[in-house]
Protein backbone atom coordinates (compact mmCIF):
# COMPACT_ATOMS: atom_id res chain seq x y z
CA UNK A 1 0.00 0.00 0.00
CA UNK A 2 1.35 3.47 -1.02
CA UNK A 3 0.22 6.78 0.87
CA UNK A 4 -0.83 9.69 -1.08
CA UNK A 5 0.21 12.89 -1.25
CA UNK A 6 -2.35 14.29 0.90
CA UNK A 7 -1.00 11.72 3.46
CA UNK A 8 2.35 12.37 3.34
CA UNK A 9 1.75 16.30 3.84
CA UNK A 10 -0.87 15.29 6.62
CA UNK A 11 1.68 13.12 8.18
CA UNK A 12 4.56 15.61 8.17
CA UNK A 13 2.32 18.53 9.73
CA UNK A 14 2.23 16.06 12.75
CA UNK A 15 5.99 16.17 12.90
CA UNK A 16 6.44 20.21 12.58
CA UNK A 17 5.06 23.60 13.64
CA UNK A 18 2.68 25.97 11.60
CA UNK A 19 1.82 29.51 12.25
CA UNK A 20 -0.81 31.74 11.17
CA UNK A 21 -0.17 34.97 8.45
CA UNK A 22 -0.75 37.21 11.51
CA UNK A 23 1.38 36.11 13.75
CA UNK A 24 4.33 35.76 11.25
CA UNK A 25 3.20 39.51 10.28
CA UNK A 26 3.31 40.71 13.02
CA UNK A 27 6.97 39.47 13.56
CA UNK A 28 8.16 39.20 10.65
CA UNK A 29 11.97 40.87 11.45
CA UNK A 30 12.51 37.67 13.76
CA UNK A 31 12.53 35.27 10.99
CA UNK A 32 14.44 34.17 8.07
CA UNK A 33 11.78 33.62 5.48
CA UNK A 34 12.37 30.87 2.68
CA UNK A 35 10.08 30.53 -0.31
CA UNK A 36 9.97 26.95 -0.82
CA UNK A 37 7.93 27.19 -4.85
CA UNK A 38 9.55 27.51 -7.60
CA UNK A 39 11.26 30.48 -9.39
CA UNK A 40 8.14 31.48 -11.65
CA UNK A 41 6.04 31.70 -8.71
CA UNK A 42 8.40 33.57 -6.57
CA UNK A 43 8.52 35.70 -9.59
CA UNK A 44 4.96 36.39 -9.64
CA UNK A 45 4.64 38.13 -6.14
CA UNK A 46 6.38 36.98 -2.19
CA UNK A 47 6.57 37.71 0.74
CA UNK A 48 8.59 41.29 1.32
CA UNK A 49 12.04 40.03 2.42
CA UNK A 50 12.20 36.11 1.64
CA UNK A 51 14.71 34.43 0.22
CA UNK A 52 13.95 31.88 -2.69
CA UNK A 53 14.79 27.96 -2.26
CA UNK A 54 12.66 25.90 -4.46
CA UNK A 55 12.13 22.58 -2.97
CA UNK A 56 13.89 20.88 -5.49
CA UNK A 57 17.28 22.60 -4.29
CA UNK A 58 16.60 23.34 -0.63
CA UNK A 59 18.88 21.00 0.97
CA UNK A 60 21.79 22.21 -1.29
CA UNK A 61 20.77 26.01 -0.94
CA UNK A 62 19.39 26.68 2.59
CA UNK A 63 23.12 27.42 4.22
CA UNK A 64 23.92 29.58 1.81
CA UNK A 65 21.20 31.62 3.29
CA UNK A 66 20.51 30.49 6.83
CA UNK A 67 24.12 28.86 8.86
CA UNK A 68 22.72 29.70 12.38
CA UNK A 69 20.87 26.55 12.97
CA UNK A 70 19.38 28.06 16.03
CA UNK A 71 17.63 31.03 13.00
CA UNK A 72 13.73 31.07 13.15
CA UNK A 73 12.93 30.15 10.06
CA UNK A 74 9.80 30.28 8.14
CA UNK A 75 9.37 28.40 5.00
CA UNK A 76 5.93 28.83 2.69
CA UNK A 77 4.59 27.63 -0.81
CA UNK A 78 1.45 28.13 -2.26
CA UNK A 79 -0.68 26.44 0.14
CA UNK A 80 0.86 25.11 2.87
CA UNK A 81 1.77 21.56 1.80
CA UNK A 82 5.20 21.57 -0.11
CA UNK A 83 6.34 23.60 2.93
CA UNK A 84 5.59 21.41 5.73
CA UNK A 85 7.32 18.95 3.58
CA UNK A 86 10.19 21.55 3.46
CA UNK A 87 10.05 22.21 7.16
CA UNK A 88 10.09 18.64 7.74
CA UNK A 89 13.17 18.15 5.63
CA UNK A 90 15.02 21.26 7.50
CA UNK A 91 14.75 20.18 10.44
CA UNK A 92 16.20 16.52 9.85
CA UNK A 93 19.14 18.56 8.49
CA UNK A 94 19.42 19.72 12.43
CA UNK A 95 17.55 23.58 11.84
CA UNK A 96 15.40 24.07 15.37
CA UNK A 97 13.43 26.76 14.80
CA UNK A 98 11.54 25.93 11.73
CA UNK A 99 7.36 26.41 10.65
CA UNK A 100 5.22 26.65 7.75
CA UNK A 101 2.98 29.32 7.11
CA UNK A 102 -0.28 27.87 7.32
CA UNK A 103 -2.17 28.46 4.23
CA UNK A 104 0.78 29.87 2.06
CA UNK A 105 1.18 32.79 0.16
CA UNK A 106 -2.38 32.69 -1.40
CA UNK A 107 -3.94 32.92 2.43
CA UNK A 108 -1.16 35.82 3.58
CA UNK A 109 -2.35 37.53 0.13
CA UNK A 110 -6.05 36.69 0.97
CA UNK A 111 -5.62 38.24 4.56
CA UNK A 112 -4.57 41.46 2.97
CA UNK A 113 -1.00 41.56 4.16
CA UNK A 114 2.20 42.94 2.56
CA UNK A 115 3.26 41.18 -0.40
CA UNK A 116 6.06 42.11 -3.36
CA UNK A 117 4.32 43.00 -6.59
CA UNK A 118 6.14 40.80 -9.15
CA UNK A 119 9.28 42.03 -10.60
CA UNK A 120 11.22 40.16 -13.42
CA UNK A 121 13.47 39.83 -15.19
CA UNK A 122 12.98 39.72 -19.01
CA UNK A 123 14.31 36.56 -20.69
CA UNK A 124 16.87 38.12 -22.50
CA UNK A 125 17.70 39.08 -19.37
CA UNK A 126 16.88 35.53 -17.71
CA UNK A 127 19.42 34.22 -20.39
CA UNK A 128 22.38 36.73 -19.74
CA UNK A 129 22.12 37.00 -16.14
CA UNK A 130 22.27 33.19 -15.72
CA UNK A 131 25.47 32.45 -14.42
CA UNK A 132 24.48 35.06 -11.60
CA UNK A 133 21.03 33.34 -11.03
CA UNK A 134 22.87 29.97 -10.54
CA UNK A 135 24.51 31.67 -7.71
CA UNK A 136 22.34 31.17 -4.27
CA UNK A 137 23.92 34.28 -2.75
CA UNK A 138 23.02 36.36 -6.46
CA UNK A 139 19.99 34.86 -7.50
CA UNK A 140 17.00 36.65 -9.01
CA UNK A 141 16.37 39.20 -6.12
CA UNK A 142 20.45 39.80 -5.96
CA UNK A 143 20.36 40.39 -9.12
CA UNK A 144 17.26 42.67 -9.11
CA UNK A 145 19.21 44.40 -6.71
CA UNK A 146 21.89 45.16 -8.80
CA UNK A 147 19.92 46.38 -11.82
CA UNK A 148 18.14 48.27 -9.56
CA UNK A 149 21.55 49.72 -7.82
CA UNK A 150 23.48 53.28 -8.24
CA UNK A 151 26.99 53.55 -8.86
CA UNK A 152 29.22 56.48 -9.40
CA UNK A 153 33.12 56.04 -10.70
CA UNK A 154 35.28 58.80 -9.63
CA UNK A 155 37.63 58.79 -12.80
CA UNK A 156 37.12 56.63 -15.92
CA UNK A 157 40.70 55.96 -16.86
CA UNK A 158 43.15 52.62 -14.95
CA UNK A 159 41.10 51.50 -12.67
CA UNK A 160 37.90 53.32 -13.55
CA UNK A 161 38.05 50.66 -16.95
CA UNK A 162 37.91 47.64 -15.54
CA UNK A 163 35.52 48.56 -13.00
CA UNK A 164 32.57 49.76 -15.17
CA UNK A 165 33.01 47.34 -17.67
CA UNK A 166 32.37 44.40 -15.39
CA UNK A 167 29.67 46.54 -13.84
CA UNK A 168 28.11 47.10 -16.63
CA UNK A 169 28.32 43.56 -17.31
CA UNK A 170 26.78 42.49 -13.93
CA UNK A 171 23.92 44.14 -14.25
CA UNK A 172 24.12 47.25 -12.35
CA UNK A 173 21.74 49.74 -13.28
CA UNK A 174 23.11 53.02 -13.16
CA UNK A 175 26.95 54.09 -13.62
CA UNK A 176 27.64 57.65 -13.07
CA UNK A 177 31.08 58.08 -14.78
CA UNK A 178 33.30 61.44 -13.24
CA UNK A 179 36.08 62.65 -15.39
CA UNK A 180 36.68 65.83 -17.41
CA UNK A 181 39.66 64.61 -19.37
CA UNK A 182 39.84 63.09 -22.80
CA UNK A 183 41.18 59.99 -24.12
CA UNK A 184 44.74 60.44 -25.12
CA UNK A 185 47.21 58.24 -26.78
CA UNK A 186 49.07 57.29 -23.92
CA UNK A 187 45.60 55.53 -22.13
CA UNK A 188 45.15 53.24 -24.07
CA UNK A 189 47.65 50.77 -22.59
CA UNK A 190 45.78 50.67 -19.60
CA UNK A 191 42.33 52.40 -19.94
CA UNK A 192 40.44 49.84 -21.93
CA UNK A 193 37.13 51.34 -21.72
CA UNK A 194 38.92 53.53 -24.97
CA UNK A 195 39.94 53.12 -28.20
CA UNK A 196 42.02 54.37 -30.90
CA UNK A 197 38.92 56.24 -32.46
CA UNK A 198 38.26 58.10 -29.58
CA UNK A 199 41.52 59.74 -29.60
CA UNK A 200 40.05 63.19 -28.10
CA UNK A 201 37.12 62.12 -26.89
CA UNK A 202 35.76 62.87 -23.86
CA UNK A 203 36.42 59.82 -21.71
CA UNK A 204 32.92 59.84 -20.49
CA UNK A 205 31.55 59.81 -23.90
CA UNK A 206 33.44 57.21 -24.89
CA UNK A 207 32.77 54.91 -21.60
CA UNK A 208 28.96 55.11 -22.71
CA UNK A 209 29.58 53.98 -25.77
CA UNK A 210 31.78 51.20 -24.40
CA UNK A 211 29.50 50.24 -21.87
CA UNK A 212 26.21 50.37 -23.50
CA UNK A 213 27.34 48.30 -26.54
CA UNK A 214 28.48 45.57 -23.43
CA UNK A 215 24.91 46.05 -21.77
CA UNK A 216 21.94 47.96 -22.98
CA UNK A 217 20.57 47.59 -19.33
CA UNK A 218 22.86 49.74 -17.91
CA UNK A 219 22.32 53.48 -17.85
CA UNK A 220 25.28 55.69 -18.38
CA UNK A 221 25.33 58.85 -16.69
CA UNK A 222 28.25 60.82 -18.02
CA UNK A 223 29.45 63.39 -15.84
CA UNK A 224 32.01 65.86 -18.20
CA UNK A 225 33.28 68.08 -14.73
CA UNK A 226 36.45 67.42 -12.05
CA UNK A 227 34.63 67.29 -8.73
CA UNK A 228 34.97 70.24 -6.62
CA UNK A 229 33.53 71.17 -3.26
CA UNK A 230 30.62 73.16 -5.07
CA UNK A 231 29.11 70.14 -6.82
CA UNK A 232 30.46 66.61 -5.19
CA UNK A 233 27.82 66.58 -2.85
CA UNK A 234 24.99 66.95 -6.32
CA UNK A 235 26.85 64.54 -8.01
CA UNK A 236 27.63 62.04 -5.82
CA UNK A 237 24.53 62.60 -3.95
CA UNK A 238 22.93 60.47 -6.74
CA UNK A 239 24.35 57.26 -6.13
CA UNK A 240 24.20 54.48 -3.63
CA UNK A 241 27.92 53.98 -3.80
CA UNK A 242 30.62 55.67 -5.15
CA UNK A 243 33.84 53.53 -6.48
CA UNK A 244 36.97 55.59 -6.08
CA UNK A 245 39.30 55.05 -9.19
CA UNK A 246 40.46 59.14 -9.05
CA UNK A 247 44.34 59.69 -9.79
CA UNK A 248 45.31 62.61 -7.47
CA UNK A 249 45.39 63.46 -3.62
CA UNK A 250 43.00 66.23 -3.87
CA UNK A 251 39.92 64.48 -4.99
CA UNK A 252 40.56 61.58 -2.93
CA UNK A 253 40.14 64.01 0.04
CA UNK A 254 37.54 65.00 -1.24
CA UNK A 255 35.30 62.31 -2.40
CA UNK A 256 36.25 61.06 1.34
CA UNK A 257 34.70 63.94 3.49
CA UNK A 258 31.98 64.18 1.08
CA UNK A 259 31.38 60.48 1.93
CA UNK A 260 31.29 61.37 5.17
CA UNK A 261 28.35 64.03 4.54
CA UNK A 262 26.09 61.01 2.33
CA UNK A 263 26.94 58.10 4.43
CA UNK A 264 27.98 56.80 1.26
CA UNK A 265 30.48 53.78 1.03
CA UNK A 266 33.31 54.05 -0.95
CA UNK A 267 35.11 51.49 -2.84
CA UNK A 268 38.92 53.17 -2.76
CA UNK A 269 41.56 51.57 -5.41
CA UNK A 270 45.19 53.28 -6.06
CA UNK A 271 48.14 52.39 -8.27
CA UNK A 272 51.28 53.04 -8.68
CA UNK A 273 54.29 51.55 -10.93
CA UNK A 274 53.83 48.07 -9.92
CA UNK A 275 51.33 47.85 -6.70
CA UNK A 276 48.16 48.77 -5.82
CA UNK A 277 46.43 48.95 -3.06
CA UNK A 278 42.20 48.29 -2.26
CA UNK A 279 40.05 48.94 1.12
CA UNK A 280 36.56 49.99 1.57
CA UNK A 281 35.51 52.79 3.33
CA UNK A 282 32.10 52.83 5.17
CA UNK A 283 31.52 55.90 6.76
CA UNK A 284 31.52 55.62 10.27
CA UNK A 285 31.35 52.22 10.51
CA UNK A 286 34.85 51.67 9.71
CA UNK A 287 37.62 53.67 9.64
CA UNK A 288 38.21 56.79 6.65
CA UNK A 289 40.81 57.74 3.90
CA UNK A 290 42.17 60.22 6.46
CA UNK A 291 42.50 57.79 9.29
CA UNK A 292 44.35 55.90 7.26
CA UNK A 293 46.40 58.49 5.46
CA UNK A 294 46.14 61.70 7.36
CA UNK A 295 48.20 63.34 5.05
CA UNK A 296 49.23 62.62 1.45
CA UNK A 297 53.03 62.81 0.81
CA UNK A 298 54.20 66.46 -0.70
CA UNK A 299 54.08 66.16 -4.57
CA UNK A 300 57.87 65.69 -5.02
CA UNK A 301 58.04 62.57 -2.75
CA UNK A 302 54.70 61.44 -4.52
CA UNK A 303 55.25 61.52 -8.43
CA UNK A 304 51.93 60.64 -10.56
CA UNK A 305 52.18 57.43 -12.93
CA UNK A 306 52.21 60.12 -15.78
CA UNK A 307 55.41 60.90 -14.18
CA UNK A 308 56.69 57.61 -12.73
CA UNK A 309 54.97 55.14 -14.58
CA UNK A 310 52.33 52.08 -13.99
CA UNK A 311 51.77 48.91 -15.64
CA UNK A 312 49.36 48.37 -17.75
CA UNK A 313 48.06 45.36 -16.28
CA UNK A 314 47.68 46.57 -12.69
CA UNK A 315 44.97 48.75 -12.89
CA UNK A 316 43.03 45.40 -14.52
CA UNK A 317 43.50 43.43 -11.05
CA UNK A 318 43.06 46.43 -8.74
CA UNK A 319 40.33 48.03 -10.60
CA UNK A 320 38.16 44.16 -11.25
CA UNK A 321 38.79 43.61 -7.44
CA UNK A 322 36.67 47.33 -6.66
CA UNK A 323 34.47 46.00 -8.87
CA UNK A 324 33.75 42.34 -6.59
CA UNK A 325 33.89 44.73 -3.80
CA UNK A 326 31.17 46.71 -5.37
CA UNK A 327 28.91 43.94 -6.19
CA UNK A 328 29.56 42.36 -2.48
CA UNK A 329 28.35 45.37 -0.53
CA UNK A 330 25.56 46.14 -3.22
CA UNK A 331 24.37 42.61 -2.01
CA UNK A 332 25.22 42.68 0.95
CA UNK A 333 27.16 39.28 0.45
CA UNK A 334 30.52 38.12 1.83
CA UNK A 335 32.95 39.83 3.88
CA UNK A 336 33.61 43.38 2.72
CA UNK A 337 37.29 45.29 2.88
CA UNK A 338 36.17 47.10 5.57
CA UNK A 339 38.57 47.53 7.98
CA UNK A 340 41.52 45.87 5.85
CA UNK A 341 43.32 47.03 3.40
CA UNK A 342 44.34 45.28 0.40
CA UNK A 343 47.80 45.30 -0.97
CA UNK A 344 49.44 43.97 -4.78
CA UNK A 345 52.74 43.42 -5.65
CA UNK A 346 52.95 42.73 -9.36
CA UNK A 347 56.79 42.19 -9.71
CA UNK A 348 56.43 39.41 -6.35
CA UNK A 349 53.13 38.92 -7.22
CA UNK A 350 51.97 38.75 -3.56
CA UNK A 351 49.41 40.07 -1.90
CA UNK A 352 49.29 40.75 1.76
CA UNK A 353 46.17 42.46 4.15
CA UNK A 354 46.99 44.80 6.43
CA UNK A 355 44.51 46.53 9.59
CA UNK A 356 42.74 49.67 9.10
CA UNK A 357 41.68 51.00 12.45
CA UNK A 358 39.32 53.55 12.17
CA UNK A 359 41.14 56.72 14.16
CA UNK A 360 39.03 58.09 17.13
CA UNK A 361 40.88 61.59 17.03
CA UNK A 362 40.35 61.75 12.90
CA UNK A 363 39.59 65.00 11.94
CA UNK A 364 37.32 63.81 8.85
CA UNK A 365 35.06 61.11 10.71
CA UNK A 366 35.97 61.74 14.80
CA UNK A 367 32.44 63.31 14.95
CA UNK A 368 29.60 61.61 13.31
CA UNK A 369 27.72 65.25 13.86
CA UNK A 370 29.95 67.15 12.62
CA UNK A 371 31.50 65.92 9.33
CA UNK A 372 34.02 68.08 7.66
CA UNK A 373 33.57 71.19 5.90
CA UNK A 374 33.97 70.43 2.15
CA UNK A 375 36.97 72.40 0.40
CA UNK A 376 38.90 72.07 -2.71
CA UNK A 377 41.67 71.07 -1.74
CA UNK A 378 45.59 72.19 -2.77
CA UNK A 379 48.22 69.12 -2.87
CA UNK A 380 48.95 69.28 1.08
CA UNK A 381 45.44 68.62 1.43
CA UNK A 382 45.33 69.60 5.11
CA UNK A 383 42.17 69.69 6.57
CA UNK A 384 42.06 72.17 9.51
CA UNK A 385 38.65 71.94 10.84
CA UNK A 386 35.24 73.09 10.20
CA UNK A 387 36.21 76.79 10.59
CA UNK A 388 38.67 76.71 7.61
CA UNK A 389 37.74 79.15 5.36
CA UNK A 390 37.54 77.68 1.28
CA UNK A 391 40.49 77.94 -0.88
CA UNK B 1 67.82 37.32 15.24
CA UNK B 2 66.04 39.39 12.91
CA UNK B 3 62.97 41.02 11.80
CA UNK B 4 62.11 41.84 8.02
CA UNK B 5 60.88 45.53 6.53
CA UNK B 6 59.18 45.21 3.31
CA UNK B 7 59.62 47.76 0.82
CA UNK B 8 57.37 48.81 -1.41
CA UNK B 9 58.47 49.05 -5.00
CA UNK B 10 58.47 52.33 -5.01
CA UNK B 11 61.59 52.55 -2.57
CA UNK B 12 62.99 50.05 -3.66
CA UNK B 13 65.64 52.59 -5.73
CA UNK B 14 66.50 53.02 -2.52
CA UNK B 15 67.22 50.08 -0.91
CA UNK B 16 69.89 48.78 -3.79
CA UNK B 17 66.81 47.13 -5.27
CA UNK B 18 66.00 45.21 -2.19
CA UNK B 19 62.56 44.21 -1.50
CA UNK B 20 63.32 42.75 1.93
CA UNK B 21 65.64 44.00 4.37
CA UNK B 22 66.68 42.16 7.49
CA UNK B 23 66.80 44.41 10.57
CA UNK B 24 67.60 43.99 14.22
CA UNK B 25 64.64 43.13 15.90
CA UNK B 26 63.83 45.45 18.77
CA UNK B 27 61.67 48.69 18.86
CA UNK B 28 60.76 50.63 15.48
CA UNK B 29 62.66 53.51 16.29
CA UNK B 30 65.54 51.38 16.40
CA UNK B 31 65.10 49.15 13.44
CA UNK B 32 63.98 52.30 11.61
CA UNK B 33 67.60 53.81 12.91
CA UNK B 34 69.27 50.56 11.51
CA UNK B 35 67.34 51.35 8.23
CA UNK B 36 68.62 55.16 8.47
CA UNK B 37 72.64 53.68 9.28
CA UNK B 38 72.29 51.35 5.73
CA UNK B 39 69.90 53.48 3.78
CA UNK B 40 69.92 57.16 4.55
CA UNK B 41 68.01 58.25 1.40
CA UNK B 42 65.46 55.66 2.55
CA UNK B 43 65.62 57.61 6.34
CA UNK B 44 64.95 60.27 4.77
CA UNK B 45 61.52 59.38 3.53
CA UNK B 46 60.16 57.50 6.51
CA UNK B 47 61.32 60.38 9.09
CA UNK B 48 62.11 63.43 9.79
CA UNK B 49 64.79 65.69 11.13
CA UNK B 50 63.62 65.05 14.51
CA UNK B 51 63.99 60.92 13.57
CA UNK B 52 60.01 61.00 14.60
CA UNK B 53 57.92 59.40 11.37
CA UNK B 54 56.69 61.05 8.96
CA UNK B 55 53.00 61.85 8.87
CA UNK B 56 52.18 60.11 5.43
CA UNK B 57 54.20 57.15 5.76
CA UNK B 58 52.23 53.70 7.52
CA UNK B 59 54.20 51.86 9.14
CA UNK B 60 53.00 48.46 9.75
CA UNK B 61 54.35 45.64 12.69
CA UNK B 62 52.57 42.18 11.89
CA UNK B 63 49.88 44.13 9.69
CA UNK B 64 48.93 46.29 12.75
CA UNK B 65 49.25 50.04 11.96
CA UNK B 66 51.82 51.37 15.13
CA UNK B 67 49.91 54.60 15.38
CA UNK B 68 47.53 52.01 16.81
CA UNK B 69 49.77 50.35 19.20
CA UNK B 70 53.01 52.14 20.68
CA UNK B 71 54.02 54.20 17.86
CA UNK B 72 58.12 53.80 17.52
CA UNK B 73 58.39 52.52 20.70
CA UNK B 74 56.34 49.05 19.36
CA UNK B 75 58.44 46.04 19.67
CA UNK B 76 59.06 44.20 16.80
CA UNK B 77 59.69 40.32 17.64
CA UNK B 78 62.41 38.55 15.90
CA UNK B 79 60.89 37.08 13.06
CA UNK B 80 57.74 39.50 12.91
CA UNK B 81 57.62 41.23 9.39
CA UNK B 82 57.40 45.29 8.97
CA UNK B 83 55.29 46.58 6.32
CA UNK B 84 56.24 50.25 4.93
CA UNK B 85 53.14 51.32 3.03
CA UNK B 86 53.38 54.90 1.33
CA UNK B 87 50.48 56.49 0.03
CA UNK B 88 49.68 55.94 -3.20
CA UNK B 89 47.12 58.08 -5.75
CA UNK B 90 47.21 56.77 -9.05
CA UNK B 91 44.01 55.78 -10.66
Amino acid sequence: MTLSYRDVVSEAKRHIREIEPDELASRLGHFVLVDVREADEHSQGAIPGSVLAPRGLLESVISAHVSDPDAGLVVYCAGGARSALAALTLQGMGYRNVWSLEGGFSRWKREGLAWRAPETLTSDQRVRYSRHLLLPEVGEEGQIRLLESKVALVGAGGLGSPAAIYLAAAGVGTLGIIDDDVVDATNLQRQVLHNLDRLGVPKVESARETLTALNPDTKVVAHNVRLVADNVLEILGEYDLVVDGGDNFPTRYLVNDASLHLRKPVVHGSIFRFDGQVTVFDPYDGPCYRCLFPEPPPPELAPSCAEAGVLGVLPGIIGSIQAIETIKVLLGVGESLVGRLLTYDSLTEEFGTLRVRRDPGCPACGDPDRPPRLIDYDDACVYRGPGERSG
Amino acid sequence: MAATVRIPTSLRGLTDGNREVEVTHGPVAEVIGDLVERFPRLGERLVDEGGSPRRFVNIFVADEDIRFLDGVDTVVDDGVVVTILPAVAGG
